[in-house]
Order: structure tokens, then sequence, then C-alpha cells
């Protein structure tokens, strides 16, 4: 035991925790969808936990959070708890989103995490209302906004980088470049595949980081965080990583070469950082055994949590006034 | 007699998409993922391999540009088919489907027509929650200058599409996504189809059941169930919603005097209302009973399987309601 301390060595394993929790996570959630607990799309996160940890390393709990239907990673890092988002994914009155949303659709208003998102781009617009308003108020805040590099085809980016550009709005722009979209090779989507290059013609600044290191993705994420604060504008990060998993629970993933997935295994962000950081066996046991705690006692809290009563199916598609009026 | 083929509704379309680029060159499939994933529910499966990427085009996720591109390919002497993955996604490129598709040949007095064929999924019932699986066919079908098709058995996934793109008009299908995987038998010779009447795929006397795509299934369980209890529900599947083949229904409605209409739209300004309309117009003085719908609750699709159970028509409600029209009235 020693009782020198190191709060970089501290901070990166903290990182490593939370890389670790979404991994453990999203496999449990695999096996649950072999076994039909969690049912519709199911779309994992698996070998771009770097990106999702690191960057929301740069945010605090006053900033928003847009994100995709792939965010499970997100909702953990931003500090929703496990427990409501399994219960989410059983469709249970205790998710995040009372099952109304289920994988693709967690919301925790109270962590200012505004959704999943399924619509393939949709989110951008939101995230530039959301910045809008916090500017209208003077409220300092950095609204986070995750898309794929999919997303990047959709006439919905290119209107929100112009607008963002165009009105200085503090969004910090996260394009999660895994090289696909769905089947869809990078060149096959995009003429110009540098993604950073295509936002900088919106005069934004905008940069490519490697999405495997959590550490280079986390000095990124606040360098870019704190010039959106500091009234910067938008900025955007390529965050260049890669699925290790198919599409989605449906996809037989025919259009990707066993060989690629392999050589990019090898960059597993998880491995790469424990090697770095020396971590030990026992240091990594340890993580394992708590993380593997909290995501039984969610799969029980998921397992035990009531459904929504049929009688509350339309609740929510209009507000619920209280009082007179 | 007739050699029959084991098929899905999958094989049925696919079958079709290879059919029509073997006998015409200016047809041509476009969208997000159908080439080399083969499509996001398997449908175009081998066909890139067969007719190459210049005819088994993969699209980026950009569905204003390619369906616009579409209607511009068929104006200008093509025969694209178009596909988007979800009807929830066609939102993206509803503009184009509405102010130009539908609307070009008469704004142009006349000059342009648009042959084009869009291909889409729509429809709740797999837990993919709000944003996948809406029925809005019934707001296409509120547009002048479309043709709204619904194939909801293997015939008519197999042999709609070639006489859909002989038309000379815009006509968007809308494939159930429930149904790709239900399996059949096909003549062994079996092709195009005629799109401009209802079918009524089950006599009876006592009750109308009109409905179409997804809820047919349904709706004829539902006639099996009703009757044991001695009574005989006519099914219509009304394949096309636009223009819809009002002489069928009506007709129908003459013999049973009592009607039941099942949509998966949500009811408020629908196509539910809008069959319903034209029974009373048409048929008034032949009912013997206040018409009844059986819709979508007016919710967005909820994730949760009980919950999303409870929002669609279920073979239950169509009972029910049956039962509340036979026993109502004289
Ligand atoms: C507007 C729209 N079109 C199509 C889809 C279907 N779809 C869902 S995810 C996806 C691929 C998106 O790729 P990307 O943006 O790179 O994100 P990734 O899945 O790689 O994280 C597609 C085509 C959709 N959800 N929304
Ligand atoms: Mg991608």
């Amino acid at each position: 035991m020693t009782h020198t301390r190191d709060p970089v060595g501290e901070h990166r394993r903290e990182l490593l925790r939370q890389m670790l929790r979404i991994r453990r996570f999203e496999e449990k959630c695999a096996e649950l969808y072999s076994a039909a607990e969690i049912r519709g799309f199911l779309h994992l996160y698996i070998g771009e936990e770097a990106v999702a940890v690191g960057a929301l390393q740069a945010l605090t709990e006053e900033d928003n959070v847009v994100s995709t239907y792939r965010e499970h990673g997100h909702a953990l890092a931003r500090g929703v708890p496990a427990s409501s988002i399994m219960a989410e994914m059983y469709g249970r009155a205790t998710g995040c989103s009372r099952g109304r949303g289920g994988s693709m659709h967690l919301f925790d208003v109270g962590r200012r995490f505004y959704g999943g998102n399924a619509i393939v781009a949709g989110g951008l617009p939101i995230a530039l209302g959301l910045a809008l308003a916090d500017r209208l108020r003077g409220d300092r805040r950095v609204t986070a906004c995750f898309f794929g590099d999919g997303a990047a085809a959709e006439g919905e980016f290119h209107e929100c980088l112009n607008l963002a550009a165009l009105w200085r709005l503090p969004v910090l722009f996260s394009c999660e470049n895994n090289l696909y979209a769905m089947g869809t090779a990078l060149a096959v989507e995009h003429k110009e595949t540098d993604l950073a290059v295509r936002a900088a013609t919106y005069e934004i600044p905008s940069w490519p980081v490697d999405g495997m290191d959590v550490v280079a993705v986390e000095e990124a994420a606040r360098h870019a965080a704190e010039a959106v604060r500091e009234g910067g504008g938008p900025h955007f990060l390529e965050l260049r990583t890669y699925r290790f998993r198919a599409h989605s629970m449906y996809d037989p993933d025919r259009y990707r070469d066993k060989a690629e997935i392999e050589a990019w295994k090898r960059h597993d962000p998880i491995d790469g950082l424990a090697r770095r950081e020396n971590v030990t066996r026992d240091e990594l046991e340890l993580i394992e055994k708590e993380v593997a705690a909290e995501i039984s006692e969610a799969i029980e809290f998921a397992e035990a949590a009531p459904l929504e009563p049929v009688a509350d199916l339309t609740r929510f598609v209009h507000s619920e006034r209280t009082g007179a009026g | 007699m007739n050699a029959v083929l084991k098929t899905t509704y999958r094989e049925a379309v696919r079958a079709a998409l290879r059919e029509a680029l073997l006998r015409d060159e200016r047809v041509f499939l476009m969208g997000e993922d159908v080439g080399r994933y083969g499509g996001c529910f398997a449908v175009s499966l081998g066909l890139l391999e067969e007719f190459g990427p210049e005819r088994i085009r993969d699209t980026p996720l950009s569905e204003s540009a390619f369906v616009g591109a579409g209607i511009g390919a068929a104006m200008n002497g093509m025969r694209p088919i178009v596909e988007i993955m979800t009807v929830n996604f066609s939102l993206l490129a509803l503009d184009q489907i509405l102010n130009n598709a539908a609307t070009l040949l008469h704004m142009s007095g006349g000059q342009v027509p648009v042959p084009l064929v869009v291909r889409m999924t729509t429809g709740a019932g797999r837990q993919l929650a709000a944003q996948h699986s809406h029925s809005l066919e019934g707001w296409y079908a509120h547009i002048p200058g479309l043709r709204i098709l619904a194939p909801a058995t293997l015939e008519d996934a197999r042999g709609m599409l070639w006489t859909a793109l002989q038309d000379p008009d815009p006509v968007l299908i809308f494939e159930h996504g429930s149904l790709y995987n239900v399996a059949g038998e096909l003549p062994a010779d079996t092709g195009a189809v005629g799109i401009d009447r209802a079918a009524v795929r089950r006599a009876g006397g006592d009750v109308s059941l009109i409905t179409y795509g997804g809820t047919l299934a349904k709706a004829l369980d539902a006639a099996g169930e009703l009757s044991g209890d001695g009574i005989e529900a006519e099914v219509i599947d009304l394949r096309s919603l636009r223009p819809l083949d009002d002489a069928t229904v009506i007709d129908s409605v003459r013999r049973t005097h009592r009607a039941v209409v099942v949509d998966e739209g949500w009811r408020s300004g629908s196509l539910s209302a809008e069959i319903t309309t034209r029974i009373v117009e048409q048929a008034f003085y032949d009912l013997d009973a206040p018409i009844e719908r059986v819709c979508t609750a007016e919710v967005p699709i909820p994730y949760a399987r009980h919950l999303e159970e409870a929002a669609i028509p279920q073979v239950a409600d169509i009972v029910d309601a049956v039962h509340r029209v036979v026993g109502a009235g004289g």
C-alpha cells in the first residue's frame, strides 16, 4: 500500500473504471438481448468508450448533452444510474424514460441529458436551441452534441454547422467517426472523408482526435469546451474511433473485414490505457468486481421494477398541468 | 396444375425488384444500405452482386437529396426505385415528395410527369419505439398527385411493384415491417397484379371489416374467431390507399349493413376517418349501426412491450368492435 498521492494516475484509473463500466454493462445488454429481456434495436458502443468517457470529462453538471441511439456510454458517463438505464431497457416504469423510450431513447433531464435521438442528425438542431437559450439568458453552459460520421451527410448537419457558426452558439460538436454508417463505409458516404476539414469550411475550429485514447479525447474536449464556454463559438471534434460490434443486434456485419475489426481491437481503449498506466492485475480485478456488482444491482433493480400501468398509456402526450387552468 | 413456390414476403419483394431490373434497363434501386449491406431488412440482399453498383446504389444518409434525385432521374427518362428505410425517416424527404414529386405535373401544366416509385417500411409491433414505428401512410394518402399502395399479401408484395413502375406518376409503396418474415406459397408463374381495386380477402354477410397492410392478418384472425360466435365478417384489403376503391367498400357495406375500419394509423384526421366518411356519404341509409374504428391510440408508439401492444390494434379489439356493431342497431 503506497501513501504517495498521484492525482494523474488516480484520475486515469477513474477513466479506466468508467470505460470498463460501459464495456461490461453493454456486454450484459447483449446477453440480455439474446435472452429476450431487452428488445427493439440495441446499438452497442463497445470499442468507442474512450470517446464518451473522455469528452464528458470536459463538462460540468450544468452543461447539456445531446446524444444518439448509440448512447448507453454517454448516459453512463454522464452519471445516469446504470439501474435506471437497465430498467428502461426492460421497459419498466422506473426506467429513465419510464419504459417509453428503450435503448435508443434514454433521457435524464435532471442531469441535463437530453436524450437518445434515433433520427440520424436529429439531435443537432435541438443542441443549437439548447445553446441558444443559454446564450440568451447569459448562462455559461456548453452543449455537447454527439453524432456519427453518417450524420455528416444529412442536410441538418450542414444547416446546423452554419447556423451555430453564424450565431456563435456554445455547442461542442462531437463527431464519432467510426468509419461506418450502418453498412456504408466512410468513403462511400462522403467525398471529403476528413470530417474536421468539412466543419472548418463553416469557420468552426475543428480537429481530429484519436478516439481510442481516452486521455487524448479528454485533453481535446477540455480545450474545446473551455473555448466554447469563453465565448469562442462552436467547436468541432472529429473523434476517430471504431465499433467492435455490429451496427445493431440485427446486423450480420457482412460488410467489414474480420482482419480490419481485429486490427482495431488491438487499439482497444481499455487495454491501451491499462497498459500505459501500468495498472496491475490486482487493481484491475478490484475494478472489475466493483463494476460487476454495480451491473448485477442494475439488473436486479430492473427485474424487480414495476411495469407502467396500461391505463397510463397516453400520459405525457401533453403536459400534465397542476392546479387551476 | 400450377407449380407453387415456397417464399416469404421479403423474398417476394426481392423477386419483384429483380424482375424489374431485368426487364427494364431504365430501372435502378437507390437508398441507404441497399447494396453492400443488403437492405436494412435484407430485402435487396444479393442484388448488388447481380446488377452492380450503378444500378444498386448505396446512398449517404441524405434522404432529401436521394429522393429528390430519384424525382429528377424519373423526369429524365429513368425509372428509379427509391428505398427509404422507415416511414419516420421519409419525413426528411417530405418536402421533395410533396412539393416536387406530387406537384410538378400539375404545376407545369402537364409537362413534367414523375414516374418514380418509392418503397418504405411502416408500422409498429417490434418495440422500436416512437421514432421507428409510426404508420404515416395515411398522411401520404392525403396528397393529390401520389398513388399509395400497401401490399399485405405475398402476391401483392410480388406483383405491385411492376405495375407501379408502369404508372406515369409517383407511387409510394408501404411495406409493414412485421410482414417480411411471413411465409407462404405463390404460383411459380406469379407476376404483376392490378393496383386499382381493393380485394375481398374473406367473404361474409354480417359485417364489413375494412383494413390494409399490417392489420389485414389481424382482421382475418378476428374474422375466424367471430365465425365461432356465429358472426361472418367480410374482410376487405384496401391495397390502394390513394385512390381509394370506394366501389368495393360500398358494395360490401350495402350487403352487410355494418362496418368496422381497422387502421394502425392514429384516429384523428386520418385515413380511417376518410373511409368512414365515404361510407356515410355513399351508404348512410344502408347502415344498421354506427361505424366503429379500431386505430392506434393517440400516442407516440412506446417501447415497452405491454404499452406498445396496448397502443396498436389487436385481434381482441377488432372482435370487441364487431360485437358492438352487431349488437347495436336493428
Ligand atoms: C434519418 C435517418 N435515416 C436513416 C436511419 C437509419 N440508421 C440508423 S443508424 C444509421 C447509421 C448512422 O451512422 P453514423 O451516423 O455513422 O452513426 P453510428 O451508427 O456509426 O454510430 C442509419 C442509416 C435513421 N435512424 N435516421
Ligand atoms: Mg458511424
